[in-house]
């Protein structure tokens, strides 16, 4: 029943998949937190920034990211990220760089309304103590916002899953670009379609529950 | 907690380090800036002759709007679909029969787990081999079914979240006037979960815009992202200005969408009226029942 499947290379697909979310879920945490420091800070420059990035990156379709880093910082102005020529590690690195552009915004976002939970009296306290900007936003603010941003990280980090799919407009081989290629090869559509459906079911419902679980966990009992 | 509490007023030692901060800040923005103007001066690609079509009318009257338009249609037309069927979805997961509540649970669940682009390809494909669609409007009716199937179950999580989010003595003073369960949701519980719901909704919307984009690429659907290139390629070649123009028209659709849902989430929370609660477009940590981050 499943034959169909001979000759495709499904596993390495949804592999560059996994490794597509990995690479730009590092990449936006990191990009996401420095913008959602900046947002808060005491710089006026640095906050006017931080919103206007998030304002202007949350509101462009991903698709058209993508398509930029690709045929406008490739193809146009020849940034390949030191991929040497070959296509594939190319497209690979410049949907990570588009993903992660896309996503931090998101995390920022994420981590802003996490801030928002945290009590005034703590950053108060953490004031009173003598602590400056920097210190109150690592030692008191960022580990409690943080656990309470662990829902809607999950919610983002799940969107991003899905969000590699994109990557297919460039041409990266992840799940999206085999399954279409296997639907225009192959008479069987509701299975192929079932099997990617499956796939992609496993990556994300694990992803929730396992976040769900960790965000009650680690959530601060007020 | 706003953000003037994380640090102190600032005295003269901490603003003399602010302007350090945005000295750097500002050589660092520069430096980025001087990279990509040399580029992209270096490339030819500020020459007017590669802008010039779009401030031409030809271009808009021959790709954009008519890019734009198929945009707009897509959108609205998910949207009108998919809104009674994600309030059907999502009234029926807070059923009381099971029969009824797992079926839309697993839909719900489901759909939300799948990407949009693999909704859009499945569709499509199953339209050219299982019905009689025109192959013009095959790519129209595929973008859409994805859309729809999609965004309904996410307006599905937006409704109960809406409806969840009334305080519980609405439904028992319903009920302790007799009204029937039908009654109780229909004539008192939705009426005030709408109100609740309105932002998320919107900025739903633009999740939908935004996904509309990639029915051209990959469906063939002339929205406005494929017209935008396909302009490109009949003007020479100018690729990252007929982006930058169709980036920038999504931009605008989009933030007016952001900022009314934000006014509308602030008025709905100022008004006496309802019960005050709204969900917020964002889905902040406050209320992790709500699913739906507009990414």
């Amino acid at each position: 029943m499943f034959d169909f499947l001979e000759g495709y290379d499904l596993l390495g697909a949804f592999w560059a998949t996994v490794q597509l979310t990995v690479y730009s879920a590092i990449g936006s945490l990191i990009w996401g937190t420095l913008l959602a420091g900046m947002r808060v800070g005491p710089v006026p420059l640095m906050r006017a920034f931080g919103t206007a990035y998030v304002n202007f990156v949350r509101n462009i379709p991903l698709t058209v990211i993508i398509l930029f880093s690709s045929l406008g910082l490739y193809q146009t102005l020849g940034v390949d990220l030191g991929g040497d020529g070959i296509v594939q590690v190319i497209s690979f690195r410049l949907s990570v760089l588009g993903l992660i552009v896309y996503t931090s915004a998101f995390v920022c976002e994420a981590l802003r309304s996490g801030i928002n939970t945290v009590p005034v009296g703590q950053a108060e306290a953490a004031r009173a103590l003598g602590l400056n900007f920097g210190q109150v936003l690592r030692l008191i603010v960022l580990p409690q916002a943080f656990r309470a941003a662990v829902a809607p990280l999950a919610n983002v980090l799940i969107a991003l899953t899905k969000n590699t799919t994109v990557a297919a407009v460039i041409g990266v081989a992840e799940a999206s670009l085999l399954m279409k290629e296997m639907i225009e090869n192959e008479a069987q559509l509701v299975l192929i379609g079932a099997v990617f459906a499956f796939g992609f079911v496993c990556l994300t419902l694990p992803t929730g529950l396992l976040m769900g679980l960790l965000g009650k966990k680690v959530a601060v009992k007020r | 907690m706003s953000a003037s509490v994380l640090y102190e007023a600032q005295g003269p030692r901490a603003k003399a380090r602010n302007v350090v901060y945005t000295a750097v800040f500002l050589v660092a923005a520069a430096v980025l800036l001087w990279w990509v103007y040399s580029s992209l001066k270096e490339k030819g690609q500020l020459d007017w002759a590669m802008w010039s079509p779009f401030f031409g009318s030809e271009s808009w009257t021959t790709y954009l709007l008519p890019g734009l338009q198929n945009t707009l249609l897509a959108a609205a037309l998910s949207l009108v679909i998919a809104l009674p069927l994600g309030a059907v979805l999502g009234i029926a997961r807070l059923s009381d029969h099971a029969w009824v509540r797992v079926p839309a649970t697993v839909v719900v669940e489901f759909f939300r787990a799948i990407p949009v682009l693999i909704l859009m390809v499945f569709c499509g494909e199953f339209y050219y081999l299982y019905t009689g669609v025109s192959s013009d409007s095959r790519p129209l009716y595929a973008v859409i079914t994805g859309l729809v199937l999609y965004n309904a179950s996410v307006l599905a999580e937006v409704v109960r979240a809406g409806i969840l989010s009334l305080p519980k003595g609405q439904s028992e003073a319903a009920m302790a006037i007799g009204l029937r369960k039908s009654q109780v949701m229909r004539v008192v519980l939705l009426p005030q979960a709408v109100t609740a719901m309105l932002p998320a909704i919107v900025s739903q919307i633009v999740v939908i815009v935004k996904d509309t984009a990639l029915g051209g690429y990959m469906m063939t659907f002339p929205e406005l992202l494929s017209s935008a290139t396909t302009a490109s390629s009949f003007y020479g070649a100018n690729i990252i200005q007929s982006l930058t123009v169709a980036a920038v028209i999504f931009i605008v659709i989009n933030f007016a969408l952001t900022s009314f849902a934000s006014w509308l989430e602030k008025r709905l929370r100022r008004a006496k009226k309802s019960t005050g609660v709204t969900l917020a477009p964002d889905g902040g940590a406050d209320q992790s029942a709500f699913a739906a981050p507009g990414v």
